[in-house]
């Protein structure tokens, strides 16, 4: 055994832990079984093994062995692939699909805690080597709280408030407050519209929220959110009872209307407010203002 | 091929009102219209759209 034998170890042990940690899974994650989470903690093993390796090499002035680091950067990518196509395919199939835009947001965020193990296990084994196994569990503590705030994004609840209001009909037109939804003809589906059907209003809280909600995956991911909570009053072959979100093009308030098979107000309210704001919706057109009011 | 934003078929109790190039049934009433809409909706997985009293169209999105 070389003098490198357990900082590796640990570095690997701590690293793959991070990623099982990062592997959590709720109601709107993907993989939710066995085999899906097999192939990310083994990825997650691969991607601590590089992490950790890098110190020994440098401590050994074995430079041109850091340029593997390179590899992992296309390994990675190709799980980005990888979650993008699986969860397109799927997607076809859902009842209320996911969006592109959530699903490209899924897959940065597997391509990217891949990176962040191997930044975890870089740090402890260095830890380890500098010091010794208490500056490495030091080391391990910070990244994984580095990782913790890197690796979880904002809530809707943060920018908009949610109120809810009874869809209502006016003439063959859906409303939700003033906001217009859609036309549905028949008084048979109206009525089922009526019984089943909750509308709620986002109201931005400042002007760079409205351009986010605006952003049609983004309100996708909602409807996705909440009818993979609540349930979904729809099949194929019904394409009248359809979850939908509209925007008010007077304030940027976005009304949305659901057909959910638990009506809880309260509860649907909360799964709002929880929804992740997707990373490829946020706009700050408010940023460049600030920017030039600096200078 | 899929087709999208396309009006499948129109019903209506009123022929005079009723537009070119697309297949029309003529009903006597208003409750014949929207049984023969109600099962035309499902027949053609299209959504049912009133755009007066007299007058339904089916489209597909």
């Amino acid at each position: 055994m070389s003098e490198y034998t357990y900082p590796i170890l640990f570095g690997v042990v701590v690293g793959t832990a991070t990623r099982i940690y990062m592997l959590r899974t709720d109601y709107r994650q993907y993989p939710t079984y066995l085999h899906g989470k097999i192939i990310h903690v083994a990825l997650g093993f691969i991607a601590a093994g590089l992490g950790t390796v890098a110190i020994p090499s440098i401590l050994e002035e074995e430079f041109t062995a850091i340029t593997f680091l390179t590899l992992a950067a296309s390994q990675f990518r190709d799980v980005r692939n990888m979650e993008r196509n699986t969860l397109n395919e799927l997607d076809n199939y859902e009842l209320v699909p996911r969006g592109k835009t959530y699903i490209e947001g899924i897959a940065i965020a597997f391509e990217s805690r891949n990176y962040l193990v191997i930044f975890t296990s870089f740090l402890c084994t260095l830890g380890f080597l500098l010091f010794n196994i208490l500056g490495g569990i030091i080391a391990a503590v910070i990244a994984i709280f580095i990782s913790t705030k890197l690796m979880s994004g904002g809530r809707l609840g943060e920018i908009v408030e949610v109120e809810y209001f009874e869809p209502r009909f006016d003439g063959p037109g859906l409303y939700v407050d003033n906001i217009y939804i859609m036309n549905i003809g028949l008084p048979e589906r109206q009525k089922e519209v009526l019984r089943y059907g909750m509308g709620f209003i986002l109201k931005p809280k400042n002007f760079d929220a409205r351009a986010t909600i605006a952003n049609l995956g983004q309100r996708q991911a909602i409807l996705h959110d909440v009818s993979n909570a609540l349930g979904v009053y729809r099949d194929s072959g019904t394409p009248a009872l359809v979850p939908l979100a509209k925007r008010d093009l007077d304030d940027g308030r976005v009304g949305v209307f659901i057909l959910p098979q638990e009506n809880d107000i309260e509860k649907a309210k909360k799964i709002i407010e929880k929804v992740p704001t997707l990373e490829n919706a946020i706009r700050m057109p408010k940023e460049r203002e600030k920017k030039l009011e600096e200078r | 091929m899929d087709i999208e934003k396309f009006i499948l078929a129109a019903i209506t109790t009123n022929p005079k009102k009723v537009p070119c190039g697309v297949a029309v049934f003529h009903c006597d009433d208003k409750e014949e219209m929207e049984k023969i809409t109600t099962n035309l909706e499902a027949i053609l997985d299209g959504i049912a759209h009133s755009l007066t009293d007299e007058l339904y169209v089916i489209v597909k999105h």
